[in-house]
């Protein structure tokens, strides 16, 4: 898979050290622990395949890019010295593989879009059209309040159909945004992590993040209303 | 200090930056005035903040069976070395 050219050692550097878990790990797959692979697939697999179709074309030539990555990973295990996080470093190896699948793709790179996102045209996060209007004196105020989630049973947030709806808006966002909620949301992944992941500055992650949960909460709003 | 300082279009703005805690301190002193004020606003950050949980209760996409075997496969290989 011509991975064997690249020295991926030299990914194993600064940000957080590898946790005492993730040693354990290393140390279990260097034995050859099957169990311990899968674990660290099943931990991973979702989020390498969200990031490579940042930069590359299909579904399937991310899950190609992934598979590239964790072939990758194994030739470099020996190599590895836990100077950087385990996590880090794995997904320092898939963007060094998805960069150069992606220039062999001719595509251009998802990322100048990452890099510009404060440059983009304002998205409102609400409608102006829920606001009085500049020439009103209450100009920049709720025409009417957001309704009230108080009284809305957890169980309804979290039925099968809401969980649906959710997951259609967050499919509808712009790839970056759709990248940044889904590590930060819905993986749990810190903002330092998807930042030096995405390698796109604080400011940048914030207003990508702030764009998506704005638009998540609109589609949600919108589906509780029509109930 | 009066709630006149920010408007609710401007507040629903900086939401993300005061649950990221990364607003600055006089900013956020200002956001807090006006939630304190709004029930509109306080309405917005609660369906916010829940926004946020259902995502993080959202199952999480499963492996495809193929692409497991695929990786085992790999695993292997590279054990044989």
């Amino acid at each position: 898979m011509g991975t064997a050219d690249v020295d991926y050692s030299e990914f194993d550097a600064a940000g957080a050290r590898a946790s005492t878990d993730e040693l354990k790990l290393i140390a279990a797959l260097r034995q050859g622990d099957e169990a311990a692979f899968m674990a660290l697939v099943e931990l991973y697999q979702t989020a390498l395949v969200r990031v490579a179709l940042m930069y590359v074309s299909s579904r399937a030539a991310a899950e190609d890019v992934v598979q590239e990555t964790w072939l990758g990973v194994l030739q470099g295990l020996s190599r590895f010295e836990g100077r950087s996080s385990l996590k880090t470093w794995i997904f320092r190896i898939l963007s060094n593989r998805a960069k150069t699948r992606a220039v062999r793709e001719g595509r251009a790179i998802a990322f100048s879009a990452l890099a510009s996102a404060t440059d983009d045209p304002a998205e409102p996060a609400v409608d102006p059209s829920h606001f009085y209007p500049p020439e009103h004196e209450d100009h920049g105020w709720w025409l009417s309040y957001p309704r009230s989630w108080e009284d809305l049973p957890e169980s309804r947030l979290l039925a099968r159909e809401t969980r649906a709806q959710i997951m259609a808006a967050i499919e509808a966002l712009p790839e970056n945004q759709r990248t940044v909620i889904s590590l930060r949301d819905v993986e749990g992944w810190t903002s330092e992590e998807v930042c030096s992941v995405l390698t796109i500055s604080e400011t940048n992650q914030r207003v990508l993040l702030h764009r998506a949960r704005s638009k998540v909460r609109r589609a949600l709003e919108q589906y509780l209303t029509e109930m | 200090m009066t709630i006149q300082d920010l408007t609710c279009q401007e507040l629903v703005e900086l939401i993300t930056d005061y649950i990221e805690e990364m607003l600055p301190a006089v900013e956020r002193a200002r956001f807090e005035e006006h939630l304190a004020q709004c029930t509109g606003c306080r309405n917005y950050l609660d369906q916010t903040q829940r926004t946020i949980r259902v995502l993080g209760a959202l199952p999480e996409d499963s492996i495809a069976p193929v692409v497991r075997d695929e990786l085992l496969d790999i695993f292997r290989n590279w054990k044989r070395g």
